[in-house]
């Protein structure tokens, strides 16, 4: 039995703001101060449809969302750089109040703003996830080696997807590929299956963070009219993203392939697996294709980020729930400069023996995208 | 020995309707000529296809005529069987989720008058829970008005997907009939399919909208807490047929944890999203969706923090269990006396008045 240590306990070892684990942030969002930042990544044509039409997206606005985030930027209020830009744009900004104030060892980034897969046109569509990876490439990676980039494809078309994958495989700073969660179709659909093929191949995991305008309602009861319900409707939208994997067979065909489930918390995670192996009793028959327990795909295939944290009362409850999903499988993320970002000194309230500390915030990541430490 | 579920009441059985011109007695000249004129008969649900396993148990399926069919099978398959002293009927009827609302309100109406005339007056031990046309809230209270003055009518009916989400402004009128006749609102793994099932769209196998509807669930509870509807009717119950139980516990953690940080957006909800949900929210025990260690689903309800949550229910005709082993391994003797009957009790006031 390892000695286990009270996260109080751990603060005080690990001083007020570095963490001695060398932490693997699995969800660090970089931002452009303009769309404009891409315009040197972009060809001529797509440089003036970007000018003059820009991004086009399944939802009623073309600037704003409807539902208005709790905070300017989604960002925390103290992640406003000083020499301005929007929160997360600066990095050496990022580097003071993050990467270096936790210890961070390693950063994985999520660009969110502008989401390639997620465009209507597809010329542009293919056109922007090239400049947005170049973009990781010269405005972050370069600049720090623990940065490491994500390679967003444009996943609606796959032949495309699979070119820029292979663009970028070579390539130690990207580390894996980002396809928007909420797609056209659900992602276990064989009009993907190219790039799973491909990723298993390159060995690159996929990292799937929650995103994406599908046109679907958030939820299968239709829209709610709140940013409290949709953004519960995360974890929702997660949980059977991964339910189509399974079911469709994705990892029958593909078992190398590793999927990384991202900012939607964990908590939800075990449920998924006891109520899809209570229904594979009854409905065995209409998917013959799968030759193990739907719970088993769930155990070997796939991880998840920390972030948002689920927040038992009870300290027990959480490693309970962790014992459920596996303490191999859970990836610390902070989801900087978030407003609902969690800090490593702080993220879990329960007891962890130091090697379930050293797995969560560094090992199982540096074991699934294959970077030793 | 008895079994355990000896005096149990059962708050989860299908009574399935063979089709719309099994109602034809029950509609009156115009809605019979539009029935029988255009041809209007199944309206079975998409999720429940008659042959599939799930929808009714091998050893429940009759030679000849309808699985789940008869008032004679239920009693010969459940009620006496397990002992049982009282069991609600939840008809899957298609009806309430047509596009033509008038049309709705008719069958829904034809409906419940076949289930008190072909099974209530059948058997004393039935209860029923009454379909609503619930694209129309004014015609679901009309229906709701009418049918309260049964008082073997138990509960409304709501498919788990309809027009909107069932929190909205435009569903009150259905919360308010529902309050004012100490009715619970019971939502059933039904959808009228306004919406694809997922927010990623349309999955490939019946197996995944039956996973996924844990979720529809999910967000049913959330947009009911978040729009005020329990704030505004503090006497309403809402019941989850079919929804297991095993997302509860992180439902719950991040409805908390998401209030503490968005309270401001819906400041009408001023308690713990938590509490109302263990005050509001009650869920039939199959199917359940716990891990197979017994141990882990008292541990389960400890993390739900309240034993009156459970109801106890078979989901006859559908497939959960083989023979009598209706009752999850592993619930703790307390909790198990309080879902076999307290909590049902205690959810349906009219259940007490009538079994006194």
């Amino acid at each position: 039995m390892t000695t286990s240590v009270s996260p109080a306990a751990a603060l005080r070892a690990e001083g007020p703001a570095h963490d001695q684990l060398g932490i693997v942030d699995c969800d660090i969002h970089p931002a452009m101060r303009g769309m404009e930042e891409l315009d040197r990544f972009l060809s001529p044509r797509w440089r003036k449809h970007r000018q003059e039409y820009g991004i086009r997206l399944r939802q009623p606005f073309a600037g704003g969302d409807p539902y208005p985030k709790s905070q300017p930027a989604l960002a925390r209020r103290d992640a406003w750089p000083p020499g301005g830009g929007p929160p997360g744009s600066d990095l050496d900004f990022m580097r003071a109040q993050h990467l270096d104030f936790h210890g961070i060892a390693l950063g994985m980034l999520q660009p969110l703003s502008v989401r390639g897969m997620d465009e209507r046109v597809p010329g542009f569509a293919e056109a922007l996830s090239a400049a947005v990876n170049e973009w990781q490439r010269e405005a972050w990676t370069s600049g720090d080696p623990r940065l490491k980039a994500t390679i967003c494809v444009p996943g609606e078309d796959a032949p495309a997807a699979v070119r820029e994958m292979e663009r970028w495989a070579g390539q130690p700073d990207f580390v894996q590929v980002a396809l928007v969660t909420r797609a056209l179709e659900p992602l276990g659909r064989s009009r993907y299956w190219p790039i799973f093929e491909a990723a298993e191949h390159l060995g690159l995991p996929l990292g799937l963070h929650s995103l994406g305008t599908s046109g679907h309602a958030i939820t299968g009861g239709g829209w709610p009219s709140f940013y409290y319900e949709e953004h519960q409707a995360v974890a929702l939208s997660l949980s059977a993203l991964i339910a189509s994997f399974i079911f469709e067979g994705v990892l029958e065909r593909f078992p190398r392939l590793k999927i990384v489930i991202i900012e939607g918390g964990f908590g939800w995670v075990p449920a998924l697996g006891w109520r899809m192996d209570s229904h594979a009793r009854a409905l065995a028959s209409e998917v013959p294709h799968l030759r193990r327990r739907p719970s088993e795909y769930l155990r070997h295939s796939f991880w998840y980020t920390t972030q948002p944290v689920d927040e038992p009362e009870e300290p027990g409850h959480m490693r309970r729930t962790i014992d459920w999903i596996g303490w191999d499988r859970l990836l610390f993320a902070s989801d900087y400069p978030h407003w609902d970002s969690d800090d490593p000194r702080h993220v879990f309230k329960c007891r962890m023996s130091a090697a379930e500390r050293r797995a969560i915030f560094a090992g199982n990541a540096r074991a699934v995208y294959g970077l030793p430490g | 020995m008895p079994l355990a579920t000896h005096g149990a009441i059962d708050c989860d059985l299908h009574p399935v309707l063979p089709g719309c011109r099994t109602l034809l007695p029950f509609l009156d000249d115009h809605w019979r000529a539009e029935i029988e004129g255009r041809g209007i008969d199944r309206l079975d649900l998409a999720l429940w296809p008659r042959n599939a396993p799930i929808t009714a148990r091998a050893d429940w399926r009759p030679a000849g005529g309808l699985a789940g069919g008869d008032v004679v099978q239920l009693g010969e398959q459940v009620l006496d069987p397990l002992g049982l002293e009282l069991g609600i009927l939840n008809p899957l009827f298609g009806a309430p989720c047509l596009h033509n609302a008038d049309l709705a309100a008719a069958l829904c109406r034809a409906a419940n008058d076949w289930v008190a005339r072909e099974w209530l007056d059948r058997d004393g031990r039935l209860r029923a829970g009454m379909l609503v046309p619930v694209e129309n809230a004014e015609l679901a209270a009309d229906e709701i008005e009418r049918r309260a003055a049964d008082r073997r009518f138990v509960q409304v009916l709501l498919p788990g997907s309809a027009e909107t989400l069932l929190g909205r402004r435009v569903n009150w009128p259905i919360f308010a009939a529902a309050e004012r006749h100490d009715l619970p609102v019971a939502l059933q793994l039904a959808s009228a399919t306004r919406f694809a099932p997922t927010t990623n769209g349309w999955p490939t196998y019946l197996i995944e909208d039956h996973v996924n509807f844990a979720l529809t669930f999910q967000a049913q509870v959330l947009s009911m807490i978040a729009e005020g509807v329990f704030t505004r009717h503090p006497r309403l119950k809402l019941v989850l047929c079919g929804a297991g139980i095993g997302w509860v516990p992180s439902f719950l953690w991040r409805a908390t944890k998401e209030w503490r940080a968005l309270r401001r957006e819906i400041p009408w909800v001023d308690r713990d999203p938590a509490d109302i949900f263990r005050d509001h929210v009650r869920i039939t025990c199959q199917p359940l969706d716990v891990p197979d260690a017994p141990d882990d689903l008292a541990l389960l309800i400890e993390m739900i923090g309240t034993d009156a949550m459970l109801l106890f229910a078979t989901d006859w005709p559908h497939w959960r269990f083989d023979g009598l082993d209706a009752l999850p391994p592993g619930l703790p003797e307390g909790q198990r006396r309080a879902m076999l009957r307290d909590s049902a009790l205690a959810t349906y006031s009219r259940l007490g008045e009538l079994v006194a």
